[in-house]
């Protein structure tokens, strides 16, 4: 054999191998931030846990969209009573577990009731308050019974605290967890990486990948190495939004940056003087410079915000024009409110880099007005301790990550302590309400009244930023829920 | 020798003994409850309260320090409150990252500061001394996650050998394995080497000076031949105890380089547990680091021991 001829071949045999590669390597490798601790959405807090498994591996009766809808999830439509007591269920027909086991009546019964149940230890054990029953009709009918209105039961429904799971697999659920969705758990290296690989008897549209495995790298250098040596794919809710712009310009990789449900504030001790006067209230509110936190911490991402509310959601109303930055205005409602000279608070500061970073510019913006602000930095359960708890702070920043959770403003011992009644009694006619539109307004009013009464500065909603290869196809953009839903993600080439 | 080390043992058990009271106590003394951390802000005091029934959280400090360390001793470690697996599992799995790595970046450190040493002790004040010397100056200078990022950016980001960080699991073989752990002995190995080389450069030097030096050029041996036989020897009772605190180091310094390299190994383990306040899993582990620590350094003692007569007849 000449080696002129084994020269023309090489390249051709090196051509073939590699194209066959590529045509076999139809999986990703996605990194987050955190690993989560265990396996069952439905027994912690973690939101690393939602973010591997929502939509992938578990599914409630209802499931978020990317746009944040609620849609039809395990449950294919429901009756509402007119008293809105009444949820009655009609499930899928021919859902089967990862395990061989059929999905019906019996297993939403039981999800639903451990969820509520005295010794639950469910996070969101709040969502299935109103339950007052679930009975089964048949293997796809589950009536579900409330004890008072709840407008938002098929969002409650939706989030991954509800996925509905089965009583023969709940026991090792932590580390082998079995559900309904389109990808199921394969291996779990503890410290390394999961792995998913594609449900083949999946009951709606199959995944477009065979597999999936997420990697966690929570130090911001790692993860920039790891994104440019392309050992990850894409890396959802990037730390280090200092390197975006170079992903950007890199032809190799795209940057989404979307909206979380993280309504970002300066939380008030309401309860609290000088915070009990609302001039006082109001002239934090004016002193903030939003702009310049969104610049100066976040590094430009993040969407100002007038009240506590998402602002990609249908029912946000823009208050921005409530509490524009007027420090001279500011200074004017402190000597109206007896303080001519300022005053001294704390200001309390869990970990997250917008409550460091934003606290050090929020600091700076009170001094402007004669506010001398103290800064404390705790760790997490140390805030959760003192200040969430201990309601002993005066000023705090913190992200409200959860869903549509304005209610929390009628809680008259939440660590704001707000409350007022009128608040209360928006909620209550909300609650009840089940017209769309009407639910709308409701929102709207709520919304009203808690940037009128200056209950907290509300500065920004949480961005985050996906970085992902260029052909990579499918990533939600925004985050509803912590979720990496990876159902519709395909490669274009 | 049998006296001395029933001597040695009985301090590595007091050592434990005390270490473990004080892991305890300043780990409980941090204020925060862990049920309340790991359900979140949505929770509710009922759950709250199971979570704590369920982890065993709502029975006193003193009770669980003795079912903390009565359960060691037996080899349970308990059940981890975030993985809800024993943190004997979770030790299992991690150890063999970090002690490969540890080992690995040891093996990295005596291999480059023996010769090194060496070489720089023989040529005392010469061009080739000085090249080594400062070439240590600046390993002892540079941090190693410093370093570490500037072998990712070289090695991983632009030449592509190998992966930025991660670890494959030695059952993906082990070349893969040794791969993945490659740059970060290296950044663990170097500060590392450079220490050893100039403790074993002085110690040798100081060695040259004695009179049983002077003896053995006198005899007739060259100057290598009497820096083989007689220097090297006396000089390595530094030189262990160095590499005894360096192994300490290594086994600890590896927190850092496996967050930089997110090598799932027991310094990341701690790292996430601290941040999850999975308080047992950190209990343990700190616990079994001070356990190897203390081990190693009767190891060394006892190596003393095995190098030098006169210690075995002192004790």
């Amino acid at each position: 054999m000449n080696n002129q001829f084994i020269k023309c071949l090489a390249p051709l045999a090196l051509a073939a191998w590699a194209g066959m590669a590529a045509a076999q390597d139809n999986n990703i490798n996605v990194a987050i931030q955190l690993e989560p601790p265990n396996l069952d959405p439905t027994g912690g807090a973690a939101q690393a846990i939602d973010s591997v498994l929502y939509s992938n591996v578990f599914e409630g009766l209802t499931r978020f969209l990317a746009n944040g809808a609620v849609t039809a999830g395990l449950a294919k439509d429901w009756d509402i009573s007119d008293d809105g007591l009444t949820y009655t269920f009609h499930l899928r027909d021919g859902v089967s577990f990862h395990d061989g086991t059929a999905m019906d009546a019996d297993d939403v019964k039981f999800s639903l009731d451990r969820a509520r149940a005295e010794d639950s230890t469910n996070a969101q054990k709040g969502l299935f308050a109103d339950i007052a029953d679930v009975s089964v009709v048949d293997p796809t009918t589950v009536v579900v019974t409330l004890s008072r209105p709840n407008g938002n039961f098929l969002f409650n429904m939706a989030w991954g605290d509800a996925v509905i799971v089965a009583p023969e697999s709940i026991g090792d659920i932590a580390s082998n967890p079995i559900g309904t969705g389109a990808f199921k758990f394969s291996d779990w290296v503890q410290g390394d990486r999961i792995e998913l690989v594609r449900n083949p008897d999946y009951w709606g549209d199959k995944a477009l990948l065979d597999a999936a495995t997420f990697r966690f790298i929570s130090d911001p250098t790692a993860a920039f190495a790891a994104v440019m040596a392309e050992d990850v794919d894409a890396f959802v809710g990037f730390p280090a939004p200092e390197n975006l712009a170079q992903f950007s310009s890199d032809t190799r990789f795209q940057v989404l940056v979307g909206n979380t449900e993280g309504e970002t504030i300066l939380a008030m001790n309401n309860g609290l003087a000088p915070f009990d006067n609302v001039l006082v209230r109001q002239a934090v509110a004016l002193a903030i410079n939003r702009q310049e936190i969104i610049d100066g911490a976040m590094f430009g991402l993040g969407t100002p915000i007038g009240t506590h509310f998402a602002p990609h959601n249908p029912a946000y109303k823009d208050l921005l024009a409530l509490s524009p930055h007027d420090p001279e205005r500011a200074k004017a409602l402190l000597a109206e409110a007896g303080y001519p000279d300022g005053f001294t608070t704390t200001l309390k500061l869990p970990p997250p880099s917008y409550a460091r970073r934003g606290g050090e510019i929020i600091a700076a913006q009170l001094r402007d007005v004669g506010i001398t602000a103290e800064i404390t930095n705790l760790e997490w359960a140390q805030w959760l301790e003192e200040v969430f708890r201990g309601k002993d702070y005066g000023l705090t920043i913190v992200s409200h990550t959860e869903p549509m959770d304005i209610g929390i403003y009628a809680n008259p011992d939440y660590y704001f302590q707000y409350g007022d009644p009128e608040f209360a009694a928006i909620m209550d006619r909300l609650n009840a309400e089940t017209d769309p539109t009407k639910r709308q307004l409701l929102l709207q009013d709520a919304q009203t009244k808690i940037a009128e009464d200056y209950v907290n500065g509300y500065l920004f909603e949480l961005a985050v930023a996906t970085v992902a290869k260029r052909e990579l196809n499918g990533l939600w953009l925004n985050q509803p829920t912590a979720a990496v839903d990876l159902t519709a993600v395909h490669w274009a080439r | 020798m049998i006296r001395y080390s029933l001597h040695r043992a009985l301090s590595l058990i007091l050592s434990l003994l005390v270490a473990s009271v004080v892991i305890f106590t300043v780990i409980e003394v941090i204020p925060g409850d862990t049920a309340a951390f790991m359900l979140g802000v949505n929770a509710r005091p009922d759950t709250i309260a199971a979570l704590r029934a369920e982890l065993g959280l709502d029975q006193g400090g003193f009770a669980r320090y003795l079912t903390w360390v009565t359960g060691m001793l037996q080899g349970d470690f308990g059940q981890s409150y975030t993985y809800r697996t024993p943190v004997a599992e979770l030790i299992a799995d991690r150890i063999w990252v970090s002690l490969p790595l540890a080992l690995y970046a040891l093996f990295l450190a005596v291999v480059i500061a023996f010769p090194a040493g060496l070489y720089a002790a023989s040529r005392r004040g010469r061009l080739g001394d000085i090249s080594v010397m400062g070439a240590t100056q600046i390993g002892v200078a540079i941090p190693n996650f410093w370093f570490a990022m500037l072998m990712v950016l070289v090695f991983a980001i632009h030449l592509r050998w190998v992966s930025a960080g991660g670890f494959p699991g030695w059952d993906q073989g082990l070349g893969a394995g040794i791969k993945a752990l490659t740059l970060p002995a290296i950044s663990l190995a170097l500060p590392q080497a450079a220490i050893l080389t100039r403790v074993l450069r002085s110690s040798l030097l100081d060695m040259l000076g004695e009179d049983f030096m002077r003896t053995a050029r006198a005899k007739g041996l060259s100057r290598r031949q009497s820096l083989w036989r007689h220097a090297l020897r006396n000089a390595l009772i530094p030189v262990l105890t160095i590499i005894g605190l360096q192994f300490a180091f290594l086994i600890a310094g590896g927190i850092v380089i496996e967050q930089v390299f997110f090598l799932p190994g027991l310094g990341r383990l701690i790292f996430q547990a601290i941040s999850a306040r999975d308080l047992i899993v950190v209990e343990s582990v700190v616990m079994l680091l001070v356990f190897l620590i203390i081990v190693v350094n009767f190891i060394i003692d006892i190596a003393y021991a095995a190098i030098d007569p006169r210690l075995r007849a002192r004790a």
